[in-house]
């Protein structure tokens, strides 16, 4: 098949496909520390397929893997799915069309699909930007799990370190979210809760809990501190 | 091990209502600044609390063992702007590698 695509068209499939590709190895990831935590190939799979949103499929089965309850897991998984509703406000104004559709589109609202739609000028381009990442993403994304949980029931998580492979990829998502003087508070805020509650509360609560220091985003406007 | 088809089925569920509530529901309407900037903050304070959550307990023990100089190494490797995958692996091999001393 031979594409030719208009000078404007490229670099945005392009970039879809490079995140994607990026995404998908990260899903190899999930799919190994998913089956670590406790869950087989075809749990994985469906969360990938049917949740589909990375940082909350992540944190419920690290609470899993820690021995939290069902209960426990959905709390913080469910606080951190959170965030997509507020995507979803802001692409809302870009999606006309039918209510059938929006229901399609809604299923891949996340944080990539979100950063590559915002970050074109016209409505053209906005559309192509959310469904080639929306394709190409959630392909790489199933793609990825299913291997990564084939690979996963092969080796023993412990020897391995895999509950530290957890917490490494959050490190590496949260990095992001340092630049600001309200991330570093929430951070550190979020941090010392999930610790100092954990005698306490049974397993999992913490993380939930520690999604209440977000109110440190009632304070005052600062200046934001720019790296 | 507590893994059951109930938290993949709730979750599922759960994550389409939020990604359905903004995007279909709510539509066009904007959210009151002062909430928008409080739920910016969920990741950072929700993958922070994961982090430390995950490094520093066992069950509702505090500990601190081997996981806590592979999440240094792996901090390292974030900071350093290293990929996603490779924080993950350097961070589970040096934990690994703890281990089996």
């Amino acid at each position: 098949m031979k594409l030719k695509l208009d000078p404007e068209v490229r670099p945005v499939v392009t970039s879809a496909l490079a995140l994607s590709g990026a995404v998908g190895v990260f899903a190899l990831a999930f799919g190994v520390l998913a089956v670590g935590a406790g869950a087989n190939v075809w749990q994985a799979c469906a969360l990938s397929f049917f949740t589909f949103t990375g940082a909350s499929q992540m944190s419920a089965m690290s609470v899993i893997g820690s021995g939290g309850s069902v209960g426990g897991a959905l709390g913080g998984a469910l606080l951190l799915a959170g965030r997509n509703g507020v995507y979803g406000l802001a692409l809302s104004p870009y999606f006309g069309g039918s209510l059938g559709k929006r229901l399609l589109a809604a299923h891949f609202v996340i944080d990539e699909t979100t950063a590559m739609m915002t970050a074109q000028t016209n409505p053209r381009l906005q559309k192509l930007a959310f469904w080639t990442t929306a394709i190409a993403l959630f392909s790489l994304w199933n793609l990825g799990t299913l291997i990564g949980a084939l690979l996963g029931s092969a080796i023993d998580p412990h020897t391995y370190g895999l509950d530290v492979g957890f917490s490494a990829a959050y490190v590496a998502m949260l990095f992001p979210h340092l630049r600001t003087v309200n991330g570093r508070l929430a951070a550190a805020g979020g941090a010392l809760v999930s610790v100092a509650l954990a005698p306490f509360v049974p397993i999992g609560l913490p993380i939930l809990a520690s999604g209440l220091v977000i109110f440190v985003g009632l304070r005052p406007a600062q200046p934001e501190v720019a790296q | 091990m507590n893994m059951s088809w109930a938290l993949v089925i709730w979750l599922s569920i759960g994550a389409y209502a939020f990604k359905m509530l903004g995007f279909v529901v709510v539509g066009g309407r904007k959210l009151p600044v002062a909430i928008s900037r409080c739920l910016v903050l969920i990741p950072a304070a929700l993958l922070a609390a994961l982090v430390f959550n995950g490094t520093f307990t066992n069950g509702q023990e505090i500990a601190i063992d081997e996981r806590a100089i592979g999440l240094g190494v792996a901090i390292i490797a974030a900071w350093r702007k290293l990929p996603l995958i490779v924080v993950v692996i350097v961070g589970a091999t040096a934990t690994a590698f703890l281990r089996a001393l």
